[in-house]
């Protein structure tokens, strides 16, 4: 089955009031081409679901979200994330907030087709004062008291690997590929774009088939981007774009604001972007981070 | 071991806060931010051997990374895959002692990581979020370190947003006792203190040279126990200030207290 796909025609999928789940962690490894297609389309009223960075920023203050299921957003070395800040702050988003580890059960039930995980994570905090559809309840086994994780079901997952096939085996080969497994499995349709398209036989090799880490049928649409995480990190191929970052953060604090940034840099397509931010050889030379 | 008779704020920091890892056995120590990062990575060298860490990636190590740019032929060691889903696999099972920096923390030892001011719906300031604080508190021993020891980090009523549990009556789950909340050590760049008072209260554990306990308590919105007998925090030695020396190759600790003072302020 051949998967291969636009960006357009991912976004022409999605729908008004979808939740939408988002891979990466941060700045790093963030389907951001996908994000900016969505920027340029009408889409609206998204729920959004993520180890949040610059794509929920962005959707946020291109005025795409209705509510944000997060734990944190942030740029990292930006440790607040610009324009989700303002969004809150402005009382624009509704939100859920959990613990980073909450999300991940959420998506597990999600991925396991079980109504919720039963876990201490959360308890005495406000995630679950402030969360009143999170509900604690009784043990059958003991007589304490658990939270029960909701699962967290995605109607799209969008996701940024390194290499893939169009047949949608994704293979990851950075350091860590978060929680994107279960963000894939925890979607009814989930959309990958590659830095680079490969032939299935590239696979063959059983150290490079060790890093794919969803089977195929998870895999709904590939679109080959390369460059597509940028300003997030691709770790091996590149790094993420700390003056780029800056740029965006500060265009938070001018009259333009995030339309002056859209102005600058979106363009109308990704070739548009990509000239606009200086090239894909720019982005491919990009350090790789230190931690 | 020979006490260093300069060193500086930070350097004291580090050393103290290093302390609250010596009897975890083996943990994976984390801690977020310079000084805790330099303090758990000190202790893995020093005084506690059995400690585990990542390299704040993907990674663990049999020993820790030096901070910042290392050169171009620096070979991690690595010893096994770590990434943020098995984080939480180690994190629920107990075996790990994280070091944070949060933004309140209240009489109870709830902090908050979120949001300050205004409606949950509209905060005056947004933060970072919950992050992985929720389960931190409720899984395994967290110890703080505060870098500016003032009224609105120590502040009067609760969290504006509680971020990780604490010692509050009023919060605790059903089948859970206080004492299964585990906070170890506090460190500012006043004092050392911990939550081992009466009923959890927080308590006066050393001073750093120069301070007294009335600086704590003015810089403190709710009241700390202090003991009959308060030590001076034990100063660094050279031996300690070397081993940090090289963790630390760019001087970040420099940039971590306001101004850089010296550890004796007497």
């Amino acid at each position: 089955m051949n998967k291969e796909m636009t960006a357009a025609q991912v976004v022409a999928q999605l729908e008004d009031g979808m939740t939408i789940g988002i891979g990466g962690w941060g700045p790093r490894r963030k389907p951001m081409a996908l994000v900016r297609e969505i920027l340029r389309s009408d889409l609206r009223d998204l729920t959004i679901v993520a180890y949040g960075g610059a794509d929920v920023g962005m959707l946020c203050a291109a005025g795409k979200v209705k509510k944000v299921v997060f734990a944190f957003v942030s740029l990292d070395f930006i440790p607040l994330e610009p324009y989700f800040r303002q969004a809150r702050q402005s009382g624009s988003i509704e939100v859920m907030e959990i613990d980073e580890g909450m999300m991940l059960l959420g998506l597990r039930a999600a991925s396991w087709g079980i109504p919720f995980i039963p876990t201490e994570v959360g308890l005495g905090t406000d995630v679950i004062n402030q969360n009143p559809e999170i509900r604690v309840i009784d043990s059958p086994y003991d007589d304490k008291e658990w939270v029960a994780m909701p699962a967290l079901k995605l109607d799209a997952s969008l996701i940024h690997v390194d290499k893939a096939d169009v047949r949608g085996v994704c293979q990851i080969a950075g350091p860590d590929f978060y929680m994107d497994d279960w963000f894939a499995r925890a979607a009814a349709r989930t959309y990958v774009s590659c830095d680079e398209l490969v032939e299935t036989k590239f696979f063959h090799d059983p150290a490079q088939a060790r890093l794919v880490h969803w089977e195929r049928s998870v895999t709904t649409g590939v679109v080959p981007i390369a460059g597509g995480a940028h300003p997030s990190s691709c770790t091996p191929l590149y790094g993420f774009d700390v003056p780029h970052f800056k740029v965006y953060a500060a265009s938070a604090k001018d009259d333009a604001g995030f339309q002056g940034y859209c102005e600058k840099f979106l363009g109308a397509s990704e070739e548009e972007y990509q000239k606009n931010v200086g090239g894909l050889d720019a982005i491919r030379a990009i350090e790789l981070p230190t931690y | 071991m020979t006490a260093a008779t300069e060193y500086t704020l930070a350097e004291l920091c580090i050393v103290a806060a290093s302390q609250a890892f010596v009897d975890d056995g083996e943990v994976l120590a984390t801690g977020i931010g310079v000084v805790p990062r330099l303090a758990a990575s000190l202790a893995m060298k020093t005084s506690n051997t059995d400690l585990m860490m990542t390299d704040s990636e993907a990674w663990m190590l049999s020993e820790p990374n030096p901070l910042g740019q290392r050169s171009a032929d620096f070979v991690p060691a690595t010893e096994s895959w770590m990434g943020f889903s098995r984080i939480f696999d180690n994190v629920w099972s107990g075996r790990r002692h994280a070091m944070l920096g949060p933004t309140q923390i209240d009489r109870f030892g709830q902090s908050n990581t979120s949001a300050l001011g205004g409606t949950y719906e509209k905060p005056k300031t947004m933060m970072l979020g919950a992050r992985g604080f929720p389960g931190n508190s409720i899984s395994h021993p967290n110890s703080f370190f505060v870098p500016d020891h003032n009224t609105r980090v120590f502040m009067s009523g609760e969290c504006d947003f509680v971020s990780s549990i604490g010692y509050n009556p009023a919060r605790l789950p059903k089948g859970h006792r206080l004492d299964d909340v585990d906070i170890r050590l506090v460190i500012t760049n006043l004092c050392v203190m911990d939550f081992g008072g009466p009923d959890h209260q927080i308590r006066l554990v050393s001073l750093h040279p120069g301070v007294t306990a009335e600086a704590v308590q003015e810089n403190t919105a709710y009241p700390v126990h202090v003991p009959a007998d308060v030590p001076v925090t034990t100063a660094p030695t050279l031996e300690q200030l070397a081993i940090i020396a090289a963790l630390d190759p760019h001087n970040q600790r420099a940039h971590q207290i306001k101004d850089n003072p010296p550890g004796s302020r007497s």
